[in-house]
């Protein structure tokens, strides 16, 4: 566990340098729908003209390292955008801050053994310390065999170095490479697919490309219509126009803190333990 | 210190499919009926809206909606000379906490099982003679059979309005129907739900391959209907969004949908959310259940007593508290004794992805909207010189073509880069998969018992899991495939990947969340814990729900069957509430 305290998980305060103190706590919130006007626009960089977004748990080297990467898992091409500019590294950044990247719903009770595949996931370390160390990891790999972070080098470079994280290839200490390879790889792919509200698939830019119109709720008069092209508008649990809004907080914003407490969500009917539907309290209330 | 509150007649843990099942039925007897849910309350509105339940990242992929391993786990090992560990991540299974339990994310793929699966030792004993059987394989009849069961299985589908195609109606066979299923007494309450393009695909083609397909029966409702206990359902409007996701059109049978709006209403039940039970009580000789002890979300303890303990958790769970509580025999594999743990099994999946010339949009779908093949289930086929016994069957769900997790690509495609996302590009539309669901036989050495280092939230030994696919299971799982693959090559395709389960058992991949067994049910004591009326032999008011109860699996989803188990026990609790005594004497 020592290696734990070496990672600085507790800056993602700190990263959010550019938000105002009540912007943050805005941010902080859960589950309260902010319009794009005010937040949303990417990282910029590259040649998007987004406006920058305040990292949340990202540092600004991490930002390029992700950035880096996630254009050559989804490149951008003649086919449609790919996963930069559908903001795939907002997403990220969004939920590494969040209860997914904190494995805050996780069994994370020692002790910590290697065990057989077959087994699951048992490092002792979360998914945003699990990015944390691998970019620092794979970064110096880069320096020293190629004299470059990987965000510097060229994309056919990058390529290789992915590959080689993918098939265990990379030394990365802690964290066997494969596994950081493939939490990126599935981030990324979350990140393009996912509903707008989360910050990636930006203007629709995953579902365009696959032919996915979102979550339109009633198909009972097109189900039959087989073989025929199906062209509503696209349409986010935000509402059509592209990215309108965005959940402020990771999706499981459920649970917080060591004792799983819930967390209460917003315009959820709560029962207190002792209390029924109807509204009786039964019966250990008159206690 | 735990606070000791007013004794009930009847404590339910856990408030899913059985608990409203067992509440409604006894309430109805004038029972007073206490449930205890370790998860939350949650209802059509809000919590399964439009607005926001259709979250694929949020549901499915970052399962909010199922029980965190941080409070509720298991370790798990293949074999008995492994060190077990934590099941961190959920992945092959996905148990469900809050009101409504596994119905409220389960698709509504809803079946009987076959009249031989009840009588499995016996039946293959007697055509296929005793050697048949390896001596591991630790297989049994359930003590209950087909027969009796029918009227139950016949509630529990009105109840949910079941939309399907009856097979065998009396024992005359249907045209359009399963001709391998049991007989019914009647047709199902709703005709079949719309077919999508993949499914009318996969009709064709299993019949040209000699096949018998068939729609599958469905708790989505093909048609607005009104439940035996007058409750409204809506119809389904093939939104795709059933699995790992709550209903938000009152389509999909689940306990919110056709029970709770008239339990609810009566002055003789109530239920708890947030409510933990950890131990059953029993009195100093450890024959009669006093109550429970649960726990808040405060960590504040409470003693519930109660006339009757009826366990309605997950299928691992009632095992756990069993064993946590000291009650029953623990099983033992080595000596092969004892019977608390005993028999845990599962099921094998495979499937074959097949790439199709025709546009199918595969989002306009439903949980069990599906088309399927039962030639080869249970018995339905000879098995002499197949070298397995048992089966499984074969289908094409079109569950609703979520894009993150429903990536069905040809064989050969990369992984990521310009490739794979070529490859999306063209063939999402045109891309679907058959799932062949085998059933899963019970072996001396599968079971549960209590981890000797890991702890839960409340302290408490992690339940172990010891369990490995035999060669049984992956020479059937490859028949199935191969009988998916020769269906699949008749569809027009443009690329066919069959996935094979391979290897031992992984505990990583989703693959069903159908786990059986660790207090079966039976006629002797020594091999279940059971009853045949799911009545405790040791514990007399003490009952035990759910799949927990399975013997074996079989290749079917237990949903069905659970539902009708627990109809057919409340009956026999009705009778043991005039008149406690055990039901079976030994």
């Amino acid at each position: 566990m020592e290696q734990r305290e070496n990672i600085g998980l507790d800056r993602s305060c700190a990263t959010e340098r550019c938000d105002s103190p009540s912007r943050r706590t805005f941010l902080l919130g859960s589950a309260i729908f902010i319009s794009s006007s005010l937040l949303l626009g990417g990282c910029g960089g590259g040649n998007s003209t987004r406006e920058p977004v305040a990292l949340r748990f990202l540092e600004s080297d991490e930002r390029n390292f992700i950035r880096a990467a996630i254009d050559r898992l989804i490149p951008k091409d003649g086919l449609g955008p790919g996963a930069v500019d559908a903001g795939v590294d907002v997403f990220i950044d969004s939920q590494l801050a969040g209860p997914f990247g904190q494995a805050a719903g996780i069994y994370m009770s020692g002790p910590f053994r290697l065990g057989a595949k077959e087994q699951g996931y048992q490092l002792p370390f979360t998914p945003a310390q699990v990015y944390r160390l691998g970019i620092r990891r794979v970064d110096e790999h880069c320096r020293k065999t190629l004299g470059n972070v990987f965000a510097q080098l060229k994309p056919d470079q990058q390529d290789s170095i992915l590959h080689e994280l993918e098939d265990g290839k990379i030394d990365l200490g802690e964290i066997p490479s494969p596994n950081f390879f493939n939490l990126l790889l599935q981030n990324t792919k979350e990140g393009f697919l996912a509903d707008p509200i989360y910050g990636g698939n930006r203007e629709f830019a995953g579902w365009k490309l696959i032919g996915y119109p979102g979550p339109r709720y009633n198909y009972t008069d097109h189900i039959e219509q087989y073989g025929k092209p199906y062209d509503a508008p696209f349409v986010s649990l935000g509402g059509e126009q592209p990215v309108t809004c965005r959940l402020s907080d990771s999706p499981t914003g459920r649970f917080r803190g060591p004792g799983c407490e819930y967390a209460q969500m917003p315009a959820k009917v709560h029962y207190d333990a002792l209390t029924t539907t109807t509204g009786k309290v039964w019966p250990a209330g008159n206690l | 210190m735990a606070r000791k509150l007013p004794e009930v007649d009847v404590v339910l843990v856990g408030f899913g499919w059985t608990a409203s099942i067992i509440a409604q039925e006894l309430t109805e007897a004038g029972a007073n009926v206490l449930a205890l849910e370790r998860g939350e309350w949650r209802d059509t509105v809000p919590d399964f809206s439009v607005t926001h339940i259709q979250d694929e990242l949020r549901y499915a992929v970052r399962k909010e909606i199922f029980e965190q391993t941080r409070r509720e786990t298991m370790t798990f090992r293949n074999k008995s000379d492994q060190l077990a560990l934590p099941m961190r991540e959920l992945g092959s299974f996905l148990p469900a906490s809050g009101v409504g339990g596994a119905g409220v994310h389960w698709n509504g793929q809803n079946w009987r099982f076959l009249p031989t699966d009840f009588m499995l030792r016996s039946h293959n004993e007697q055509h296929y003679g005793k050697k048949a059987i390896p001596d591991d394989m630790t297989i049994q009849d359930w003590g209950v059979t087909y027969e009796q069961l029918e009227p139950y299985y016949d509630k529990f589908e009105y109840l949910c309005g079941i939309s399907g195609k009856a097979g065998n109606l009396g024992g005359k066979i249907q045209a359009g129907g399963n001709p391998f299923e049991g007989p019914r007494r009647r047709e199902y309450p709703l005709p079949p739900l719309k077919r999508c393009a993949a499914t009318v695909l996969f009709d064709k083609a299993a019949r040209e391959v000699g096949f018998h397909p068939f729609p599958a029966p469905a708790a989505n409702t093909s048609k607005p209907y009104r439940n035996t206990l007058g409750v409204q359902m809506g119809q389904c409007t093939y939104c795709g969004y059933c699995e790992w996701f709550g209903c938000a059109n009152y389509s999909k049978a689940s306990p919110q949908t056709t029970i709770l709006p008239v339990l609810l209403k009566k002055d003789n039940f109530s239920f708890r959310t947030h409510s933990s039970v950890i131990r059953i009580l029993t009195d100093s000789d450890g024959k009669r259940a006093t109550g429970v002890v649960y726990v808040d979300q405060n960590d504040r303890e409470y003693i519930q007593p109660a006339q009757m303990v009826v366990l309605c958790a997950f299928a691992h769970h009632n095992v756990h508290l069993l064993l946590v509580s000291k009650i029953g025999v623990p099983y033992d594999p080595q000596a092969g004794t004892g019977v608390v743990g005993r028999n845990y099994a599962y099921q094998v999946s495979s499937s074959v992805n097949v790439t199709c010339k025709e546009r199918l949009n595969p989002f306009m779908g439903a949980g069990a909207l599906g088309q399927v093949v039962d030639d080869f289930n249970g018995d339905n086929f000879d098995h002499t010189g197949k070298g397995f016994l048992g089966g499984g069957y074969i289908a094409l769900w079109n569950t609703g073509g979520r894009p993150i997790l429903q990536e069905y690509l040809p064989k050969g495609t990369p992984k990521w880069g310009a490739g794979w996302k070529k490859a999306l590009h063209e063939d999402y539309l045109y891309s679907t998969h058959m799932q062949c669901h085998g059933g899963v036989m019970s072996y001396r050495d599968n079971y549960l018992d209590l981890d000797p280092t890991y702890k839960d939230n409340y302290g408490n030994p992690l339940l172990r899991l010891t369990f490995d696919f035999h060669g049984n299971e992956k020479a059937m799982s490859k028949f199935l495939t191969d009988r998916a693959t020769e269906i699949a090559n008749a569809i027009p395709n443009r690329g066919i990947n069959a996935k094979p389960r391979e290897g031992d058992y992984s505990i990583v991949p989703y693959q069903t969340t159908h786990n059986t067994g660790g207090a079966a049910m039976g006629t002797d004591p020594r091999t279940s814990f059971v009853n045949p009326y799911l009545q405790s032999w040791d514990v007399p008011n003490l009952w035990v729900m759910g799949s927990t109860v399975f013997p074996q699996n079989a290749g079917y989803n237990p949903t069905g069957t659970v539902g009708a188990l627990a109809f057919w026990a409340a009956d026999a609790m009705k009778r043991y509430i005039r008149n406690p005594q055990p039901l079976v004497q030994t």
